[in-house]
């Protein structure tokens, strides 16, 4: 399938799972930025903010395929859209903890090892998905972002499986961010409101498979570490994928965007 | 010189165009370069970028245009980077990967397979001693190691290979 020949519903379709793509990898990436300077020791700094560079590499990659798609530039796709235009998950716009960056920051370590090594997992199902994407510029994107998701994903389990079984207090908080995030994960396993022409497009796998191969891989892990594994995880507060989202996501676009607002012109 | 074709002396010319985070190194060596095509005055070259988010690209991409636009033929250049093929740490020439010793960068391994533990060898003394500080560096496609046998902190590209 290609630009030209593609039928309206598969354009809408393809629209939407980009922007899903794009969104989540976007707000994570900004929430990761926070960290800067905050992070447990300077090496896991210099790993995070690497991280989050790649992945705003990839948001900035799925915002250039909506630029050819006609979506208008990739620039002001990324800051100029209102919150309720955005598609990313809710638990991936959710603040990193109470204060903010520049005043008190009180930042929880074990959500953000939870959130990133949860989202790295699912990022990396649904990237092995898309290889087989019908569309070939998506197709080759999912590829070279697999990549340096390898590494990514590699970081946050070797995180997660030390802290949940480190110290009881250690184990305390990570179970506490685990259960924490289980209220919302459901957002990011869904495909949304377009999900059936997303899949009829040949674009992704089914949601449901890819949930199940996430749920079969976190059940593995749970027991490795000794954890009792809750079950399917919960969609509590709304689909982002229908625009649904919290106010921490007005926040964020806020300080993404101040400099493009104040003048687009601004190279950066 | 006289006898260059156009596209040599593109390729020449392309030698000098270093990558920004390791002045060393060409982005010849480094395997970027997929093609070049010559139509009339119209040069077009197609680069493929290490790593995506590569804050890098634009200076790239305005030094390509700077060195080849100074050839007296070359009336138009443009720059497109593409991702297929991909690039991959192996397509780092044997000369690209001494350039990376004199910086202090241990090349990527050879001969890697995703998901195995990696051998490398420090590039001032050439132990195989080494440990793995943290798989992430100051820049997204190096990680910093540490030699047991000199007692050097040193970088090292890391390895990016199909996981075909
Ligand atoms: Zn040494």
């Amino acid at each position: 399938m290609n630009k030209e020949t593609m039928k309206p519903e598969e354009r809408q379709a393809l629209v939407e799972l980009l922007y899903q793509l794009a969104d989540d990898d976007f707000i994570l990436s900004f929430r990761g930025s926070e960290w800067l300077g905050l992070a447990p020791h300077i090496e896991e700094d210099v790993a995070f903010s690497s991280i989050n560079q790649d992945m705003m590499g990839h948001a900035s990659m799925y915002f250039r395929l909506l630029e050819e798609l006609g979506e208008g530039d990739s620039d002001s796709i990324a800051h100029l859209r209102k919150p309720e235009q955005f598609r990313n998950a809710i638990i991936l716009e959710e603040v990193n903890g109470p204060g903010t960056y520049l005043e008190k920051p009180d930042y929880d370590w074990a959500f953000a090892v939870v959130r990133n090594y949860f989202y790295a997992v699912a990022k990396q199902i649904r990237l092995e998905s898309l290889r087989i994407c019908s569309y070939e510029p998506l197709r080759e994107a999912a590829k070279k972002i697999l990549m340096e998701q390898y590494y990514h994903l590699m970081h946050w389990e070797l995180w997660f499986k030390q802290l949940v079984t480190s110290t009881d207090e250690a184990k305390k908080r990570m179970t506490d961010a685990i259960q924490k995030v289980w209220k919302d994960f459901g957002g990011v396993l869904t495909l949304g409101p377009y999900y059936a022409d997303i899949v009829k497009a040949n674009l992704i796998e089914d949601e449901a498979l890819l949930k199940k191969r996430w749920m079969n891989k976190m059940e593995a892990v749970f027991k490795e570490v000794g954890l009792d594994f809750p079950g399917a995880p919960r969609m509590e507060r709304g689909n982002g994928r229908k625009g649904e989202h919290t106010s921490d996501l007005e926040g964020a676009l806020s300080t993404l965007s101040e400099v493009y607002r104040a003048n687009p012109a601004a190279g950066w | 010189m006289a006898t260059m074709t156009l596209q040599e002396k593109i390729l020449f010319k392309l030698q000098d165009v270093k990558d920004p985070e390791i002045a060393s190194i060409s982005i010849v060596d480094l395997g970027m370069v997929h093609e070049v095509k010559v139509d009339g005055s119209r040069v077009t070259v197609s680069v493929l970028p290490t790593f995506v988010g590569c804050p890098a690209l634009h200076i790239i991409e305005r030094d390509i245009e700077n060195a080849i636009i100074s050839i007296d033929e070359v009336e138009d250049v443009k720059v497109d980077f593409v991702y297929t093929p991909q690039w991959t740490s192996d397509r780092i020439s044997p000369e690209g990967r001494e350039r990376l010793k004199e910086f202090g960068i241990a090349p990527p391994p050879l001969d890697h397979v995703m998901g195995e533990p990696w051998s490398i060898e420090c590039p001032y003394c050439g132990s195989p001693y080494v440990t793995m500080e943290n798989i992430f560096g100051p820049t997204a496609c190096r990680c910093i190691l540490y030699c047991k046998s000199c007692k050097n902190p040193f970088e090292a590209m890391k390895p990016v290979l199909n996981l075909d």
